[in-house]
C-alpha cells in the first residue's frame, strides 16, 4: 500500500518548485525539449498528485483534510505552521490550477518555441503554479498570504519578461506597485483577524467567529472592517474597482502568462479569497453589499470599456475585470458556489480565449490589433472554431458553461431583496459582454481582409498549441452541466450540493422562501432573458460589424465623446496619474531627493568628511618635521605632566600665598 | 654635612639649564651633552633621596641610569657622525627631511 497523497500533500505544490528551480539553475544551456521535459513532467505530476488527491478525498468520504507539515513562525502566542487543508472549494480550485495550468505548459511549448529565454519562461511559470498552489492549499491566511505574494512576484517577472521593451517592464511595475496597496490592506485585515480571535488557521478561526452576531448595515464593527480590509486585497488581486488598472496592462506579457495567471488563476485569488473567509463576510451585511456593488460596477465598467478596444488581448483583459466582477456579484449576493461556479468555467472559456487570441496572433507573425486582421475563419479553422465555441461560452448562450455559470449569478442577485438594480446592470453587462465579445470575432475572423497577404504568411498554428484549444473547448461546453438548473429535466445543481459543506446554507436563504414551482418558473424565466440578453448583443455585433461595416465609424462620430471616454478608459490611467504617481514624483524629487537626500543626508555624509579634513589641516602642523619643534613639545608635555600631577600643591601655595 | 634641598635644588637648576639648552641650542652634539646633563641632574637628586631616607633602591636607580645613558650615547653619537656624513653639518636646523 504506498503512502495516500494526503498524507504527503505537500508534494503537490513542491513539485513545481522544483521544476522551476532546476529549469532556473540549470536550464540556462539546455536545448528547448529539456527544459520541456522538466517543466512539463513537474506540472503533470503535480496534476496526477491533485487528481490522486481529491480521488482519496472522495474516497474518505468528504471529510475536511487538514494537514500539519512543521511549525513556520512561533512567536509569543502567535503561530503559523505549514498546515494545507483539502476541502470541497480546494478540489475545485486545486484542479482548476492544475489542469489548466498544465494544458497552457503544452500550449507554451508551441507558442514560445521561437522565443528567448525559454528556460527562463519555464521557470518563471512553474515557479507561478508552486505559489497558487500554496495560495489554494493553505489552511491559514499567513501561509496564504505567501502564496498570495508569490503569484504576485510571479506575475511581475513574467509580464516583465519581455523586460527590455519599456512597456512591458513599466506594467510589471504597475502591477507589482497596485498589487502592494491592496496587500496592504489585506495584512491589516489580517492583524485585526489575529487581534480579535487569536488565531489565523481558517477551521479554528472560523469555528470562534460563527457564534458572533451579525453586523448589520451601517454598522462598523470588527468584521465589516475585518471584512472591507481583506477585500481592498481583494480588489487588488483580482484588479476590481478601483484598483483594476493594472491588468490590462498586463497583456504585455506573453499570451499564455495572460491566460494562466491573469485570465484563469491568479486573478481569481480574489474571489478564493472572500469565498474562502465566506463566515466572516457573511457576518457584516455592510462588507457583503460592498462586494455586491463593486463587483457590479466593475462587470459593468470594464465591459463598456471592452466595446471599443481595437487590441484583440486588451478586449480579453477587460472583459476578464468584466467576469471576475461578476464573480464578487455572486459572492456579494450570498451565492458563493455560484461565484466559484463562474470561476471555474471562466478558468475554461477565458483561458481558450486568450490561447485562441494567442494563436491568432501567432498566425498574423505578431499583430495584435483587429483592424488589421479580418477574413480569417477559412485559414485558421481549428483557432476559429475553438475562439468561437469560448465566446458562445462567455456570452452565456445554453448550453455552453457560461449560460449556467452566469445565470445562476444573475438568478442569485435577482432574488435576495434589494437586489433587482444588481441584476439589471448584470444583465445589461451580459448584453454587452455578448457584443464585445462578438465584434472580436467578427472583426477578427470575418469581413474582408484587412491586412497584406504578400506580408502576413497566415498559417494554423502546431498541434501542442491547437490541443489544449480543443480540450478546452470540449470544458467550456460540458463545464456547466455539473450545474444544471432545477427547470431542465433531471437538472440539479451538483456544484452547488458538492460545495454545500463548505459554504453551508449560505446561498439557501433567499430561494426558501419561494416554492419549488415558483422557483422553477423564476429561473426559467431568467434564463430566457438572459439569453435574450446575449442573442441582442450578438445581433447588435453581427449588424453592425458585418452588414454595415461603416457604421461603427459614423456611430463613433456621432458619439464623439461618449467613444472618447471609452476608448481613452475613463481616463482613469490620466487621473491616477494626476492624482497620485505626479504629487508623488514631485514630492520624491523636490522634497525626498533634493532636500532629504541632498541636504540631510548627503551633507551629514559629506560634512562629517569636511570637518575631518579640517582638523587634519590644523593637527597636521604640528607634525612640521622640525627636530626642534619636537623638543618644544616634548618639554611643553612633560611641564604640562608635572602641573597636573601637582596641582593641589600648586593651588595650596597660591592659597597660602594671598 | 650638607643638607638634601642644597643637593635638589642643584640638580633643579641643573636640569633646567639641560632642558633651556635642549630646546635653544642647535648643535646637534651640544643638544646630546644637555639630555646627559637632564639624565645626570636626576641621577643627583636620586642619590641625595637615596642618603636622606637610608634606602639603597635610588642608588640601584642611578646605576641603571647610567647603564641606559652610555647605550644611548653608543647609538646616538652613531647617529650624530652619521648626519655629519650625510650632511657635511651637525645644525638641527638641517635635518628638516620630514618637513612639509
Amino acid at each position: 500500500m504506498p503512502t495516500p497523497i494526503l498524507d504527503i500533500l505537500w508534494i503537490v505544490p513542491a513539485l513545481p518548485l522544483l521544476g522551476a528551480a532546476i529549469n532556473g539553475l540549470f536550464g540556462k544551456t539546455w536545448p528547448n525539449k529539456i527544459v520541456n521535459t522538466v517543466a512539463l513532467s513537474a506540472t503533470g505530476l503535480s496534476f496526477l498528485g491533485a487528481l490522486e488527491a481529491v480521488r482519496e478525498f472522495f474516497e474518505q468520504g468528504q471529510q475536511l483534510v487538514h494537514k500539519h507539515f512543521f511549525d513556520w513562525i512561533t512567536a509569543g502566542n502567535f503561530t503559523a505552521g505549514f498546515d494545507l487543508q483539502m476541502d470541497q472549494l480546494t478540489v475545485v480550485m486545486v484542479l482548476v490550477v492544475t489542469g489548466v495550468g498544465f494544458l497552457i505548459h503544452i500550449y507554451s511549448t508551441g507558442y514560445m518555441s521561437h522565443e528567448g529565454g525559454y528556460y527562463r519562461f519555464f521557470s518563471y511559470l512553474n515557479l507561478f503554479m508552486f505559489f497558487m498552489l500554496i495560495l489554494v492549499l493553505a489552511a491559514n491566511y499567513v501561509l496564504l498570504f505567501v502564496g498570495w505574494e508569490g503569484v504576485g512576484l510571479a506575475s511581475y517577472l513574467l509580464i516583465g519578461f519581455y523586460f527590455l521593451k519599456k512597456s512591458a517592464s513599466d506594467a510589471g511595475k504597475k502591477a507589482f506597485i497596485v498589487n502592494r496597496i491592496g496587500d496592504f490592506g489585506f495584512m491589516l485585515g489580517m492583524f485585526l483577524l489575529f487581534k480579535t480571535f487569536g488565531t489565523l488557521d481558517f477551521t479554528q478561526l472560523f469555528a470562534k467567529a460563527a457564534p458572533w452576531s451579525h453586523e448589520s448595515w451601517g454598522v462598523f464593527g470588527t468584521f465589516t472592517v475585518a471584512c472591507l480590509l481583506l477585500f481592498t486585497g481583494a480588489c487588488g488581486k483580482s484588479a476590481q474597482l478601483p484598483l483594476y488598472v493594472w491588468l490590462p496592462d498586463a497583456m504585455e506579457g506573453p499570451t499564455p502568462v495572460s491566460a494562466l495567471i491573469h485570465a484563469a488563476t491568479m486573478v481569481t485569488a480574489g474571489v478564493y479569497v472572500v469565498a474562502r473567509s465566506h463566515i466572516l463576510f457573511t457576518h457584516s451585511e455592510t462588507a457583503m453589499v460592498v462586494v455586491a456593488i463593486v463587483g457590479c460596477a466593475t462587470a459593468f465598467f470594464a465591459a463598456t470599456i471592452g466595446l471599443v478596444q481595437t487590441d484583440i488581448k486588451k478586449v480579453l483583459a477587460y472583459s476578464t475585470v468584466s467576469q471576475l466582477g461578476y464573480m464578487f456579484l455572486g459572492c456579494g449576493v450570498g451565492a458563493f458556489g455560484a461565484g466559484i461556479f463562474h470561476l471555474m468555467t471562466h478558468a475554461f472559456f477565458k483561458a481558450l480565449l486568450f490561447l485562441a487570441a494567442g494563436s491568432v496572433i501567432h498566425a498574423m507573425g505578431g499583430e495584435q490589433d483587429m483592424r488589421h486582421m479580418g477574413g480569417l475563419s477559412k485559414k485558421i479553422k481549428w483557432t476559429y472554431a475553438t475562439m468561437l465555441i469560448a465566446t458562445l461560452a462567455i456570452a452565456g448562450f445554453p448550453p455552453l458553461a457560461g449560460f449556467f455559470s452566469k445565470d445562476s449569478i444573475l438568478g442569485a442577485a435577482f432574488q435576495i431583496p434589494g437586489g433587482h438594480p444588481l441584476y439589471a446592470v448584470g444583465l445589461l453587462t451580459a448584453l454587452l459582454t455578448s457584443f464585445y465579445m462578438f465584434r472580436l470575432i467578427f472583426l477578427t475572423f470575418h469581413g474582408k481582409q484587412r491586412y497584406d497577404e504578400h506580408h502576413v504568411h497566415v498559417h494554423e498554428s502546431p498541434w501542442s498549441m491547437l490541443g489544449p484549444l480543443v480540450i478546452l473547448a470540449i470544458l467550456s461546453i460540458v463545464g456547466g452541466w455539473l450545474a444544471a438548473p432545477a427547470f431542465l429535466p433531471g437538472g440539479t445543481d451538483h456544484f452547488a450540493n458538492f460545495l454545500a459543506p463548505v459554504f453551508g446554507g449560505a446561498h439557501a436563504e433567499g430561494e426558501a422562501a419561494l416554492s419549488e414551482a415558483a422557483a422553477h418558473s423564476l429561473e426559467l424565466t431568467l434564463a430566457v432573458v438572459a439569453v435574450f440578453a446575449a442573442l441582442i448583443g450578438l445581433l447588435t455585433a453581427f449588424w453592425l460589424y458585418l452588414r454595415q461595416p461603416g457604421k461603427p465609424a459614423e456611430i463613433a462620430k456621432s458619439l464623439k465623446p461618449v467613444y472618447d471616454t471609452l476608448y481613452n478608459k475613463y481616463y482613469v490611467d490620466e487621473a491616477y496619474g494626476a492624482a497620485i504617481v505626479k504629487p508623488l514624483l514631485s514630492l520624491s524629487t523636490n522634497v525626498l531627493w533634493k532636500i532629504i537626500d541632498v541636504e540631510a543626508i548627503d551633507g551629514t555624509v559629506n560634512g562629517i568628511a569636511h570637518g575631518a579634513t579640517a582638523t587634519g589641516d590644523v593637527t597636521r602642523r604640528t607634525q612640521s618635521g622640525n627636530t626642534r619643534s619636537y623638543a618644544v613639545w616634548v618639554v611643553v608635555g612633560a611641564l604640562a605632566i608635572l602641573i597636573i600631577v601637582f596641582w593641589p600643591a600648586i593651588r595650596a601655595l597660591a592659597g597660602g600665598a594671598q | 654635612m650638607v643638607p638634601t634641598h642644597y643637593y635638589l635644588i642643584l640638580s633643579a637648576v641643573l636640569f633646567g639649564l639641560g632642558a633651556v639648552a635642549f630646546v635653544f641650542k642647535r648643535n646637534i652634539i651640544t643638544i646630546f651633552m644637555s639630555i646627559e646633563l637632564m639624565l645626570n641632574a636626576v641621577n643627583l637628586a636620586f642619590v641625595a633621596f637615596s642618603q636622606a631616607f637610608g634606602k639603597v633602591e635610588g642608588q640601584v636607580f642611578v646605576l641603571f641610569v647610567i647603564v641606559v645613558a652610555a647605550a644611548e650615547a653608543a647609538v646616538g653619537l652613531g647617529i650624530i657622525i652619521l648626519i655629519q656624513r650625510n650632511r657635511q653639518s651637525l645644525n638641527i636646523e638641517k635635518v628638516n627631511l620630514l618637513k612639509l
